[in-house]
């Protein structure tokens, strides 16, 4: 956190002072780590094993908060009968299809629930991301509560009974064995944080996206809500599950999405089978309860704010304008599919793939495919420059003059230049304001979208084509300003924010009708320009308010600066304790209170409040349950829906590991998207021949002096100066045992490729002992690239393409590789080099 | 004379002197983020000074000079299991669980690690021998008690260059005046801070008046004393010094030296024969730091 | 001076920006931020370099296929070019449904990558334009 997020961390820093622990685990010793109180080394790629052993030892210490998980988790609920758990199926839950190689995710699901796997089940056959699944479809809720539950928590199949023999096996022994921190050192963790839990006290656990970037990332995270859900430590204040995301509009950009599988405001995107109607839409994506069940009053609000007066009743409101998705459409499977003649043309906006994916040789070929690619960037880079600066064209494998892709590159516009929301990692929307006019042809993205949208539409006019309608009724008629004909930001927002019927600004999202009368293009912005005002360029000073700060900028949705804090009182409504008050109820007022923050939840809901068999929406959420947009409203230990491979997190190793799973005969996570294709070969991984040749694990970050792929710090001067080149961080062992000399060359190889570091011999990396075996770590950070100021070979050159399959995202966190003395070798001789090592190993391709 | 007071500052400017400012960095929550050196970089519109990869740790600024007014240090400390005291802020509290325990193979083979980074900068010397050698008066004492140089009045002679205990005065390749460290002057007349205060996330650069800064710092120095940190230690807050105290000054968690700090060093005009040798010995002692930083990176 | 926020992380530090003769002079901290008090990391205080850096292109450039340099263009043509372009991509690759007859009304033949460094605004637009043009993979950042 110091090393990404240092600003962040003032925070982390401050609370130490007033007595806070801080721990910080991560397979490397850094900045971070020189701050915290206990630095964990731990072998990426084990932090399931890591947190598993959190949670038994909080069931063998009986530590957990049990009031807060009998009121507000799903523990006591009891589940199927035919659920079997990974204890019991040598590493598989139960449903597992080893023809598919998917789960059918039948069993589960609660007890006496019905009729709740249509949807789910079509969208995992068509390999639709879980994160389109709103949960537990169909629930059959009795009073508010899931229909068979034993508030004891005793009874054998209830989630908390499940859960502790899920993690039996994760003891401290076991968590040494995988993840190679002393077993001593594990405990002082795991104790530190039981100590730090409960009624008076809090804890956090901050992770950056790095957790993601495995084939088991969802669950990563999944295991630590799991951790924090039977501390009690979600919705109360200094608790949270805290992502620390690493672009200034990263979270903006999945809350209002560029991602295939969702709309603005997490609503799916149509399916052709599933979704034949907006009513079958609504039907299988929104549950009957809790907020996602007014989904048809969004999804009808979008499709007014996108169409306008040709979005009627009669017609599904434009629903059928809608393009469907029926598989992976997600980066990588569109190279994919790029690579294999299939896209003509690609956008390629304020991202740089050939340094910032995986597999970056592969990540270019692609390119070479492409009839046409648009590159919009502050300067030329490796993507822009792809044709004519590479590897390949260095070994000769191609030449310029016969890469036929055209290659647009647009100068941007900076922030400095144009109005707008970044949404920081709080979703917390602060808008910035234009200084100055965009030098030369630089231009925003607002202008270049809505320009080109407009040039489209001129000519498409008079079309009789049905599929040019969309285009041609879509509303785009947002007012222009300045010299450049910049539109209207604030006007884009007004849209977003959402209108009623005669004008006027929504205030809240409860507001949204499903009858036409509303439009607003983001369901959980709904507000954010209520009052006729830009709620997000708010700027009252932090001195002149109290921390909870609700005056500056606007966080979605409502305003709610701490989700789920309905949470931070006790079922009846009473805060926990004094010291951790937040939100409670104010029985004489009859509505709910607190430091100033707006409670998440139905501001004037009784505690005691239990819904009528036919209540639906937020009206089915009972008064003492928080978690409002879970149907059930309750915190999930357990996941009875919504993810593809598991409703509980499982030690997997990675794709490519040096070491056996020693929980299970399963070695990796059994859903993991892998590619068997010659352009992306695999290092073979423990127990097959040729592991051996790659014998180190191999893991990629960032460092505070840089930037993601460096297209905004390696073309900055004093950015580039503080970090200039590429290095790799290795041990003293290792460079003993490899001949390494520090400030001297290493060169790196995989099966993909190989690249070449300046070595940092240092004590912050350390071998660790991983059954009964020195394990080395190769660090390398990904920030560089041939072009810019800094320059140096890219670390995703050495990566697979190896995804969770929830998500798609690549195990960027983890591979495996040698490390040998002295710089690369040049041209085809590099090539030359893999090969031999592929050969080695027996590579496949 | 109060302490802090210099020779020329506060008796020159009568009615117009300002409290004394300083900067007190706290190195004990220094994260080593180079905010400070970005920050200085960008008011002061100091070129950039690309030196390459350094091998230094996450050090690849190396030093103070006329393009580099902040400079943070990176030092990587091994530190033995059951060593007593001396450790981090932070790692005191680890470093209790850590000997009691055995079996430490599995990791550092029993030896933690500790990594020091501080934040330089000119001391703005209370005795201040580059003001005085200065034969143009280029180099002056602010209304705030701080030593800047004159860019327009600087003539390039160099004679303030090894006056600097320190090895701070540096002259600018093709230009060949001194330029450090002007405590943002510019700024304080405007009322705000320097950038590289501003800036630094943590507060471990903080800027004040330089009497109030002093028994901040000792405070700082006592809590860290009480948490078992014996080896903290103020370095130049001292008026009894051979630089009759600076008006910025550290709290460091070791030996100066292990900084590239000097460990005591004097105004140079007050014994000649023992000049602490300005630039020359000043980055003697970095190299040292330095090479104890490298070696422990081998064995 | 306008305030504004940090584009690199997400932790969102508040800016504020200095401009004089139209052009950016200075970006520091916003004292006033309850998210940063006016503090910047490296990136941050970097700002004004990253917007007046030396490497910026202003210029719009173009390779044609095959070619072996770039070659100038000027916004308007290139906007025109890539219209046309995105158009006839959209045309020839277009999936009107399935094998057994749903609608699938859609291209995965143009591709949209970015995002995260974009303003929401600008991203809502983006997402509504494709989605209209039936192009469904449009990703960024957040997938990475």
């Amino acid at each position: 956190m110091a090393e990404q997020h240092p600003v962040g961390f003032q925070w982390v820093v401050e609370a130490k002072e007033r007595g806070a622990k801080v721990i910080h685990v991560d397979p490397r010793f850094t900045r971070t780590s020189a701050m915290a109180d206990l630095h964990v080394p731990i072998r990426a790629g084990t932090d399931i094993a890591f947190l598993g052993g959190i949670v038994n030892y909080i069931f063998e210490n009986d530590a957990w908060f049990r009031d807060y998980v009998r009121a507000f988790t799903n523990g006591p609920v009891i589940l199927k009968s035919d659920f079997k758990d990974t204890e019991d199926a040598g590493g598989f839950f139960s449903g597992w299809d080893p023809g598919r190689s998917a789960y059918s995710v039948d069993t589960w699901s609660y007890n006496k629930s019905s009729g709740e796997t249509a949807a789910g089940k079509a969208e995992q056959e068509a390999d639709v991301s879980g994160e389109q699944a709103h949960g537990a479809h169909g629930f059959s809720l009795s009073k508010g509560r899931p229909p068979d539950i034993d508030d004891s928590m005793e009874d054998d199949r209830c989630v908390l009974q499940v859960l502790k023999r899920h993690y039996a096996r994760y003891t401290p022994e076991m968590v040494e064995e995988i993840c190679g921190c002393p077993k001593e050192r594990f405990l002082e963790v795991a104790r530190a944080m039981c100590e730090r839990s409960g009624r008076e006290r809090t804890s956090s656990v901050c992770y950056a996206v790095g957790w993601t970037q495995h084939t088991t990332g969802v669950q990563n995270i999944r295991a630590a809500c799991i951790v924090q859900l039977l501390l009690g430590n979600v919705g109360r204040p200094g608790g949270g599950v805290l992502a620390l995301r690493g672009h200034a509009n990263i979270q903006g950009s999945t809350d209002i999405p560029t991602l295939y599988n969702i709309l603005p405001g997490y609503i799916p995107m149509p399916h052709p089978q599933a979704h034949p109607s907006l009513d079958k839409f609504v039907e299988l994506n929104g549950p009957r309860n809790g907020a996602w069940g007014e989904l048809r009053a969004y999804m009808v609000s979008m499709l007014k704010a996108w169409w306008g007066d040709a979005a009627t009743e009669d017609n599904d409101f434009c629903f059928q304008y809608l393009p469907r998705i029926d598989g992976d459409h997600s980066h990588y499977a569109t190279m994919l599919k790029m690579l294999d003649g299939g896209v003509k043309g690609l956008f390629a906006v304020g991202q740089n793939p050939t340094v910032g994916s995986a597999n970056a040789k592969l990540q270019r070929m692609a390119l070479g495919k492409l009839d046409w690619l648009v590159v919009r960037d502050f300067s030329e880079t490796e993507t822009a420059a792809f044709w004519r600066d590479s590897p390949e064209i260095d070994s000769g494998e191609v030449r310029r003059e016969e890469i036929g892709t055209e290659v647009f590159f647009l100068p941007a516009a900076a922030h400095t230049e144009k109005d707008g929301n970044f949404t920081n990692t709080q979703r917390l929307l602060q808008w910035h304001h234009k200084a100055v006019e965009p030098p030369g042809d630089c231009r925003s993205e607002l202008h270049w979208i809505y320009h080109l949208g407009r040039r489209v539409r001129e000519k498409l006019t008079g079309s009789a084509d049905e599929r040019d309608r969309p285009i041609l009724d879509l509303t785009w008629d947002y007012p222009v300003q300045g010299p450049q004909d910049e539109p209207d930001a604030e006007s884009v927002l007004q849209e977003i924010g959402g209108r009623r019927a005669d004008g006027t600004f929504v205030t809240k999202y409860e507001e949204l009708c499903d009858d036409g009368s509303t439009a607003c293009g983001s369901w959980i912005h709904a507000g954010i320009y209520g009052e006729g005002v830009n709620q997000s360029a708010r700027r009252k000073a932090h001195r002149e308010q109290n921390w909870v700060a609700n005056e500056w900028g606007w966080a979605w949705p409502k305003n709610i600066r701490m989700i789920y804090n309905r949470a931070s009182a006790d079922p009846e409504g009473r805060p926990w304790s004094e010291r951790k008050r937040y939100v409670w109820w104010d029985a004489e007022e009859g509505k709910w209170t607190g430091l100033g923050d707006n409670p998440d939840f139905p501001p004037d809901k009784e505690p005691d409040y239990v819904p009528s068999r036919r209540a639906r929406g937020m009206a089915a959420i009972r008064g003492d349950t928080p978690f409002v947009l879970h149907p059930d409203g309750l915190g999930w230990l357990y996941a009875p829906s919504g993810l593809v491979d598991g409703p509980l997190p499982a030690h997997y190793e990675p794709q490519e590991s040096p070491f056996p799973n020693a929980l299970y005969a399963q070695q990796q996570n059994p859903t993991r998207q892998i590619f068997h294709r010659p352009e992306n070969p695999y290092n073979p991984t423990d127990g097959e021949a040729g592991a051996a040749v790659f014998p180190f694990v191999l893991t990629t970050y960032r460092l505070t002096e840089h930037h993601t792929a460096g297209g905004m710090s390696r073309t900055v001067p004093y950015l580039s100066e503080l970090q200039p080149e590429l290095f790799c961080e290795v041990s003293p062992q290792l460079a003993e045992e490899r001949g390494l000399e520090h400030g001297g060359w290493a060169t790196i190889v995989s099966a993909r490729s190989a690249i070449e570091a300046r070595v940092l011999v240092t004590d912050r990396v350390k071998p660790l002992r991983i059954q009964g075996r020195d394990m080395h770590l190769v660090g390398v950070p990904y920030h560089w690239g041939r072009r810019g100021l800094a320059t140096g070979d890219s670390a995703n050159e050495l990566l697979p393409l190896a995804l969770d399959n929830n998500v798609h995202i690549s195990e960027y966190k983890v591979a495996t590789c040698d490390i040998r003395p002295g710089r690369r070798p040049r041209g085809r001789d590099r090539l030359a080099l893999v090969e031999d090592y592929r050969r080695r190993a027996g590579v496949k391709h | 004379m109060s302490p802090a007071e210099t020779l020329s500052w506060p008796g020159t400017y009568g009615d117009e002197a300002k409290a004394r400012m300083g900067f007190f960095t706290d190195t004990s929550i220094c994260i080593g983020c180079k905010a400070c050196e970005v920050a200085c970089k960008e008011w002061n519109a100091i070129p950039d000074s690309p030196k390459g990869f350094s091998g230094k740790s996450y050090d690849n600024t190396l030093d103070l000079g006329a393009d580099t007014w902040r400079h943070v240090a990176f030092v990587e400390q091994r530190v033995p299991a059951d060593a007593g005291g001396g450790a981090s802020l932070v790692e005191a509290a680890e470093r209790g669980g850590l000997a009691e325990r055995e079996g430490l193979a599995t990791y550092q083979e029993g030896d933690g690690v500790r990594w020091l980074m501080s934040s330089d900068v000119c001391k703005h010397c209370t005795e201040a021998a580059c003001l005085e050698v200065c034969p143009t008066g280029a180099l002056f004492r602010t209304e705030f008690g701080t030593v800047v140089v004159q860019e327009d009045v600087c003539n390039g002679c160099g004679y303030c260059v090894p006056a600097c205990p320190f090895g701070v005065l540096d002259q600018r390749e093709g230009d060949g005046r001194v330029w450090k460290c002007t405590l943002c002057y510019d700024r304080l007349k405007d009322g705000k801070e320097p950038a590289c205060a501003q800036a630094c996330p943590t507060s471990s650069i903080q800027f004040g008046e330089v009497e109030e800064l002093r028994e901040r710092a000792e405070r700082r120095l006592e809590k860290l004393r009480l948490a078992g940190q014996d080896e903290a230690r103020l370095y130049l807050a001292d008026p009894d010094d051979g630089i009759g105290g600076a008006g910025a000054f550290f709290l460091l968690l070791d030996e100066p030296e292990v900084y590239g700090l000097p460990p005591d060093p004097v105004d140079t005009r007050r014994d000649l024969g023992s000049i602490w040798a300005a630039a020359g010995a000043a980055a003697l002692a970095l190299g040292a730091g330095i090479a104890a930083a490298a070696l422990g990176g081998r064995s | 001076m306008v305030q504004s926020i940090c584009p690199y992380c997400a932790v969102g530090c508040g800016q504020k920006v200095y401009v004089k003769d139209e052009r950016v002079v200075q970006i520091e901290g916003d004292p006033d931020s309850p998210i940063s008090r006016g503090r910047l990391c490296p990136k941050g205080a970097a700002s004004e370099n990253l917007v007046n850096s030396p490497l910026r292109e202003t210029k719009v450039k173009y390779r044609r296929p095959h070619g072996t340099d770039w070659e100038d263009l000027s916004l308007e043509e290139a906007t025109e070019m890539i219209a046309d372009r995105l158009i006839a991509a959209r045309r020839d690759t277009w999936e009107e449904e399935t094998d057994d007859g749903r609608p699938l009304k859609r291209t995965l033949g143009v591709a949209f990558l970015g995002g995260a460094t974009l303003d929401s605004e600008e991203n809502y637009l983006i997402k509504k334009f494709f989605t209209a043009a039936g192009a469904v993979s449009i990703e960024n950042q957040a997938r990475i």
